[in-house]
């Protein structure tokens, strides 16, 4: 095994008194795809705000444990947030661009950590839209809004607008649940070449998206780490009853 | 049938409050104009007031007017914006911060003439400005303040807030979030709330009568510390303080006051316009 992109050592997350994530243990590989499954309200979408410290928003919340991002504990005090967040990037369920053009979107978090005035981006917007497969269909529009797009290219530009920071790596929460099935086909197909380049850790309640894309699943329960390992050993041969139960529709 | 009757008599009664409340307006501005638009000639809009104010023309009052809500608006206006900001932004949701939101809120119904009375006391008195234009353009931003402030925390509000966690997300800090993914989608609603309160400190005369507003001066003021005419006062003054002035200068007068408002109006709404159109959406 390669050294781990993320590592977690008995991790536990509290809502103020509700103890949402119990003793996580789990160590992410480097350039793969995990799929983090489980039924609503299990904690998967909790843990992987853990990743680039998302949870920070919501009052009450603290935790215990060790999270190691590259080797680095992203709890230590010394943390430099922002370097974090631009390290570790995230695409969201519903696709969210601002309503700014194609091109702003994409240098917004450029222009944020820029701190010289004027630089040439069009390099790296296109570099980005290349990568996400849009820059044929869009390098004639980029001066207009994002919102004209159909919600796949909403979809597929905030993902080069994360790609555009350079992260190691990107994190996606459901990114697909807003999408109908071809769309969803494609985003699939795009998360297997960014797998390339990038660490991805994806959230899906969907579980034949989970076996189709990922490399290795961890299905949560209750605030659990109830099983990881390789997607096909964990769909074809679950060592625990209730990560059968789940994949085989039993409950969830 | 009887559903269909009840839509046209709902209806009926819907337009006719509101053809109700538009007629006042609409009186008020044709009389208005129809018995003060021959006082309006340039030597009226730019000369001095001759003859104890009888004749000539009420330049010092419009001077005044438009110094006066132009020194409220820079003092009511990054005060409150940035209050605004720190309120919805930063302060949490604690028994103290809703009370300061009530108070806010609250302090928009405060009768004007003790905003006056407060300005002299504090400004004039205490702070020994005297009753100048700092005076009364302190009294008339704090007056604005309330106005200013909700609306600009309801603009930030409206905000959603998708646009701050992605920004967060992108590795943004709080401020740059505030100030690249939040400010710039709120600022037609803080304009709304500037023109409301550009509009009341054109016209109150409370505020102005113990801080700032001269009966009638010879020459134009100076400097902050100066007194000035100003034109709400000034119409109070010449419709009821002095005799023998001629009908068509007290409507011209009115007249002027209303102009002034629409114009720094206009000037506001154009404004957000141009914002509305960057955006895009």
């Amino acid at each position: 095994m390669s050294k781990p992109a993320i590592e977690t050592r008995y991790l536990n997350l509290f809502y103020d008194t509700f103890h949402a994530l119990e003793d996580i243990s789990i160590s992410i590989e480097e350039r793969k795809i995990t799929a983090l499954i489980g039924p609503s309200g299990c904690g998967k979408s909790t843990l992987v705000r853990v990743f680039n410290r998302m949870n920070d928003l919501i009052e009450g919340v603290h935790i215990t444990g060790q999270v190691l991002v590259e080797g680095e504990d992203i709890y230590a005090p010394n943390i430099d947030l922002i370097e974090l967040r631009r390290k570790v990037g995230m695409v969201f369920q519903r696709p969210n661009p601002f309503p700014l053009s194609i091109r702003k979107n994409i240098t917004f978090g450029l222009e944020i950590h820029n701190t010289t005035r004027k630089t040439d981006y069009s390099g790296i917007i296109e570099e980005s839209l290349r990568s996400v497969l849009l820059w044929d269909d869009l390098k004639d529009k980029l001066d207009r809004s994002a919102l004209e797009l159909s919600l796949e290219q909403q979809q597929r530009l905030c993902i080069a607008r994360v790609i555009a920071m350079k992260p190691k790596i990107i994190l996606m929460d459901e990114p697909c649940s807003a999408l109908d099935p071809i769309a969803t086909s494609r985003i699939e197909e795009l998360m297997q070449e960014l797998q390339k380049e990038y660490t991805i850790v994806i959230v899906t309640h969907n579980m034949q998206q989970a076996a189709r894309v990922s490399d290795y699943t961890a299905f949560l329960y209750l605030g659990k780490l109830i099983e990881y390992g390789e997607t096909k050993r964990l769909f074809s041969a679950p060592r625990e009853k209730q990560t059968e139960d789940y994949i085989t529709g039993r409950f969830g | 049938m009887k559903a269909q009757t009840e839509q046209r008599i709902a209806v009926s009664i819907l337009f006719l409050c509101t053809f109700l409340v538009v007629v006042p307006v609409l009186v008020i501005l044709i009389i208005i104009s129809m018995k003060g638009v021959s006082a309006l000639t340039v030597s009226f809009l730019f000369d001095m007031p001759q003859n104890g104010m009888t004749s000539g023309g009420i330049f010092p009052a419009i001077l005044g007017t438009v110094y006066l809500v132009v020194g409220a608006i820079v003092f009511a206006v990054p005060l409150g914006v940035l209050s605004a900001i720190y309120l919805v932004e930063y302060a949490k949701d604690t028994p103290l911060s809703r009370l300061i939101k009530l108070a806010i809120v609250n302090l928009a119904g405060v009768p004007s003439v003790v905003y006056g009375l407060f300005g002299l006391g504090i400004f004039v008195i205490f702070f020994g400005f005297g009753a100048s234009i700092l005076s009364g353009s302190l009294t008339l931003g704090i007056m604005i303040l309330p106005v200013i402030i909700t609306a600009s925390r309801e603009a930030l509000e409206s905000v959603p807030k998708t646009f701050r966690i992605v920004s967060l997300s992108l590795g943004a800090s709080k401020w740059q979030t505030i100030r690249h993914s939040v400010l710039p989608h709120a600022i037609p609603g803080i304009l709304t709330g500037t023109i409301l309160g550009l509009g009341r400190a054109a016209g109150e005369t409370a505020p102005i009568l113990f801080t700032v507003a001269a009966f009638y001066l010879p020459k134009l003021p100076q400097s902050v510390f100066d007194q000035t005419m100003a034109l709400p006062y000034h119409l109070y003054v010449i419709s009821t303080q002095v005799p023998g002035i001629p009908e068509h200068t007290r409507y011209g007068t009115a007249l002027v006051l209303l102009l002034l408002v629409l114009l720094l109006n206009l000037g506001a709404i154009i404004l957000r316009y141009q914002f509305r159109k960057k955006k895009k959406w």
